[in-house]
């Protein structure tokens, strides 16, 4: 067991990070560690840093649609208070608890550091672009802000977007801000059986290419359930669902019968989506998170059949493909990373043994120009290396 | 406004440098004559002017990289400039260095619809990518009110917005990818079709970075589905007040208009002499609220809204009924600025973001800045999302007038700061808001910017002068890693 800071504030935050950095001792960064089998593996570090006593929700003003947590609140918590005035985060942010079979409640500071998201990423954007404001404590152990909790602010650089998704190697966070929506009046979904991946997407593609509030779109083949699903999720007002619904059963006349999905099945299907659910047993498999074009997902995927056992679903219209390996020593790198190498989308490894984390890049390997910018970005915020030094990519 | 010393040994090389740049780009493509750079002495921020030292339009980014390694190797200063529409400075030249005029990246490389996006060339018009995909019933929701002559790259330097952001975000919401070109000359793609690309958020970093940390030489949109049906509604209020509270209002019924825009009872009667809209013109605050989805959509929602106004004090409702009624509802909007132009003989325009809730107690205090200053100030604002644009009048030519306008629009932007908001919300820092950035960031925080932009561009070469107060060298900077009394870089001088 290693010894842990669990600083209670901001103040206490510095502190620690500033010892560290004197006594150039790197740190374990986490919230509730539900995603600490996520990333690079960092055995061997004498010491961590956790942010979950630092809690709470620090502003939130639901006319303003706005809301700030401190960076150990547990993402239920502000689930929660939203729901209370009938808002949401926008971005429905994954639970890897599913994935990783954790149990401690993910914090929003580690969705923010892993800029999660979920299926209705496509239609209202990412974490990180619901995020507006952040305080942070660099490697250095200042505490720097950036962006605010106004809806639009291009003052000086964005080093919000920056700390989205760097996995607490630059900065651990203090505070963070988003901007919220309404929940929908209404939600429910449209599926089609029987379809094979390339004419799945390609109906996904037209339901995308509507306007009729399409807030999600995923395809889960045959080799997930008995047969396959390919749904779409309609949100909005009562009339603009109802017309959605409608309208896209004309637009998928050519691909089959539309079936409408309400209710809590409609919201459970949508929940195992979003948590990657069909593919989190058995533990033991490796599990990719592929982002591309969603015209290349079809081919990429036949490729990786072709060579690899696979399951494997989509989400955001074909956009992020799911992938459990079934059998590979290298847990289907080779392979995956290959079949990527064309389309200009990123694979990450999502899930695997430590062993397997060690060996193989868990983030998409950068060219040599972005390599160059981070590991100067990386100095430039942590240049005694003590914040998750290694957990996105050696020497960062 | 104070911009760093001109570098003379830099100056008593131009003809090098010239030759140089020519030596890149063949042809017509390099300017060093006074009448031929005069169009670029200034952006939309013509208040401040400067000749640069030589203007160079590239046309491919391997040009561009050849330019920017050359412009490293010699220490030469570079400003970047897309439409020259800033109103914040952002491509103002310098005295002593290129001017990079990106305008004949003027192509849309490729349009994809199946993954609604398009790639475009960064010197497209913000319009022109909406022009190329229109036909197909899609287009790009970020729409600044330069939009047909700002450039799609200029978009990303500066994060713009617009009327429709409220509901669709800003560039950095629906950029996929970009490829740039660095200081040093290495061209760099980040993202491209896809969502999120991997690694740091370099993509979102570049966004709204005003030039100073790379050239944008390519840039791939999203693009979305045109609704199927848009209603605008006009809402006169009797006082700012009633119309600051509806816009609360409708926010918090959980309404998110596609743009909600007010103006104040002078910014309506310019508008309205200019376009013939059909505003009231009894009204103290003027809303327009524009509402999309399906058609049973915006009924619902027109109705609702209304609804709201009225329990409001509204004192007249009016719903376009069709396409050419909406589209004269914004006329006058979209005109506001020139249509204040034309009763003064300058404007300033300011930019402050304010939470939506403090925009009642805001435009009061504005009123009494206002009278302090003895200038009158006409707002139009974006006011679904808290982002004020009030605008200045005086006349330039009375020095006099410059100086107290510099002075009330400053006092108003550390107004919006006070409650809460920042000095900028689309516009961006440039030089106009420069000196003010100690307003709202600590030094602290503007180090680490700092640092962050050393990162690209260690010797300060592009766009120097501009977002930051005052540049510290990178390896002054640094020194505030040190611990333990290790100087990194003993041998640069300290000042």
């Amino acid at each position: 067991m290693t010894d842990c800071y669990k600083p209670r504030d901001e103040c206490g935050l510095s502190s620690a990070i500033k010892d560290a950095a004197t006594a150039k001792m790197p740190l374990v960064v986490r919230g509730a560690g539900s995603k600490s089998a996520m990333g690079r593996p960092l055995g061997g570090y004498a010491m961590s840093l956790t942010t979950e006593r630092m809690r709470g929700v620090s502003l939130y003003e639901p006319t303003e649609l706005v809301i700030g947590a401190l960076p150990g609140t547990p993402v239920s918590e502000i689930d929660r208070m939203l729901a209370k005035h009938n808002q949401m985060l926008p971005f429905e942010p994954m639970d890897h608890r599913v994935l990783f079979g954790t149990s401690a409640e993910p914090t929003i500071g580690g969705i923010v550091a892993g800029n999660v998201s979920g299926p209705r990423r496509i239609a209202v954007g990412a974490c990180r672009d619901s995020l507006i404001g952040v305080r942070l404590v660099t490697g250095r152990g200042d505490v720097v802000k950036s962006g605010g909790r106004v809806m639009k602010n291009v003052t000086g650089l964005d080093l919000v977007k920056l700390n989205c998704g760097a996995w607490g190697t630059l900065g651990v966070l203090s505070e963070v801000i988003f901007k919220v929506l309404p929940k929908p009046a209404r939600s429910l979904s449209v599926g089609l059986g029987g379809m094979n991946d390339t004419t799945a997407i390609a109906a996904l593609t037209a339901a995308l290419g509507s306007s009729f509030a399409v807030s999600a779109a995923a395809h889960i083949p045959a080799s997930i359930g008995s047969d396959s699903t390919t749904i779409v999720r309609l949100e909005g007002s009562d009339g603009s669902v109802a017309y959605g619904a409608r309208e896209l059963a004309k637009l998928w006349r050519s691909f089959g019968r539309a079936e409408l999905i309400e209710g809590d099945e409609s919201a459970n299907l949508w929940l195992r989506v979003r948590d990657a659910h069909w593919l989190a047993q058995p533990m033991d498999r490796s599990i990719w998170r592929l982002s591309l074009a969603p015209s290349k997902a079809p081919h990429v995927l036949a490729d990786i059949r072709q060579k690899l056992g696979v399951r494997y679903f989509f989400d955001w219209g074909g956009g992020l493909v799911w992938l459990a390996v079934v059998d590979a020593d290298d847990a289907g790198a080779s392979v995956v990373r290959e079949a990527m190498a064309n389309t200009g989308g990123h694979a990450t490894l999502v899930r695997a043994s430590s062993e397997m984390r060690h060996r193989i890049d868990v983030f998409e390997p950068l060219p040599p120009a972005v390599l160059k910018l981070t590991q100067e970005i990386k100095k430039c915020f942590d240049p005694d290396r003590v914040l998750n030094f290694g957990r996105m990519y050696a020497g960062i | 406004m104070e911009m760093p010393p001109l570098d003379p040994a830099i100056l008593a090389r131009r003809s090098d440098i010239v030759a140089a740049l020519r030596a890149i780009v063949p042809g017509e493509g390099v300017i060093d004559d006074l009448d031929g750079m005069r169009p670029y002495e200034c952006d939309a921020l013509s208040a401040y002017r400067q000749m640069p030292m030589v203007v160079v339009l590239p046309e491919t980014a391997a040009q561009v990289a050849a330019i920017l390694r050359y412009c490293q190797d010699n220490k030469v200063k570079v400003v970047p400039r897309g439409g020259g529409t800033s109103l914040s400075g952002g491509s103002m030249p310098i005295g002593d260095g290129i001017l990079l005029a990106m305008g004949k990246f003027n192509r849309v490389l490729e349009i994809d619809y199946a993954n609604r996006c398009a790639r475009v060339q960064p010197g497209v018009t913000n319009l022109g990518v909406t022009k190329a995909v229109e036909h197909e019933g899609f287009y790009y929701a970020p729409d600044p009110s330069s939009q047909i002559a700002c450039s799609i790259g200029g978009n990303v330097a500066e994060n713009s917005g617009g009327v429709h952001c409220l509901k669709y975000g800003l560039t950095t919401n629906n950029l996929l990818g970009i490829e740039m070109v660095l200081m040093n000359g290495e061209i760099v793609r980040l993202g491209g079709k896809h969502l999120d690309a991997g690694g740091y958020d370099l993509l979102g970093l570049m966004t709204g970075s005003e030039g100073l940390l790379g050239v944008v030489t390519e840039v791939t949109v999203r693009l979305l589905r045109k609704p199927s049906t848009a209603r605008a509604v006009l809402l006169g209020f009797p006082t700012e007040a009633g119309a600051a509270d509806c816009v609360a209002a409708v926010i918090a019924s959980g309404i998110i208009p596609g743009g909600m825009e007010m103006m104040d009872k002078d910014a309506t009667k310019c508008a309205e002499a200019y376009v013939g809209a059909g505003y009231p013109l009894d009204a103290e605050g003027l809303l327009i609220v524009e509402l999309d989805g399906p058609p049973v959509e915006v009924d619902y929602l027109v109705e609702r809204v209304a609804d709201i106004a009225k329990g409001r004090g509204a004192t007249t409702i009016r719903v376009s009924h069709d396409e050419q009624e909406r589209v004269l509802f914004w006329a006058g909007r979209k005109a506001a600025f020139p249509a204040v132009g034309q009763i003064s003989p300058d404007y300033m325009c300011l930019d402050g973001s304010v939470p939506r809730g403090k925009l009642v107690e805001v435009l009061a205090e504005m009123r009494r800045l206002s009278k302090q200053y003895g200038l009158r100030v006409v707002n139009v604002f974006h006011a679904g999302d808290g982002n004020l644009h009030p605008l200045i009048l005086f006349d330039a030519n009375d020095p006099d007038e410059l100086r107290r306008c510099e002075e009330l629009g400053a006092d108003i932007l550390r107004l919006c700061v006070r409650v809460g908001g920042v000095l900028t919300g689309e516009h961006g820092v440039g030089i106009e808001k420069r000196d003010l950035m100690g307003v709202q960031f600590t030094e602290i925080d503007l180090d680490q910017q700092m640092r962050v932009k050393c990162a690209f561009d260690p010797d300060h070469l592009l766009n120097p002068g501009k977002v930051f107060p005052q540049l510290r060298r990178c390896a002054e900077l640094g020194r505030l890693v040190v611990t333990q009394n290790r100087l990194p870089f003993p041998d640069i001088p300290r000042f």
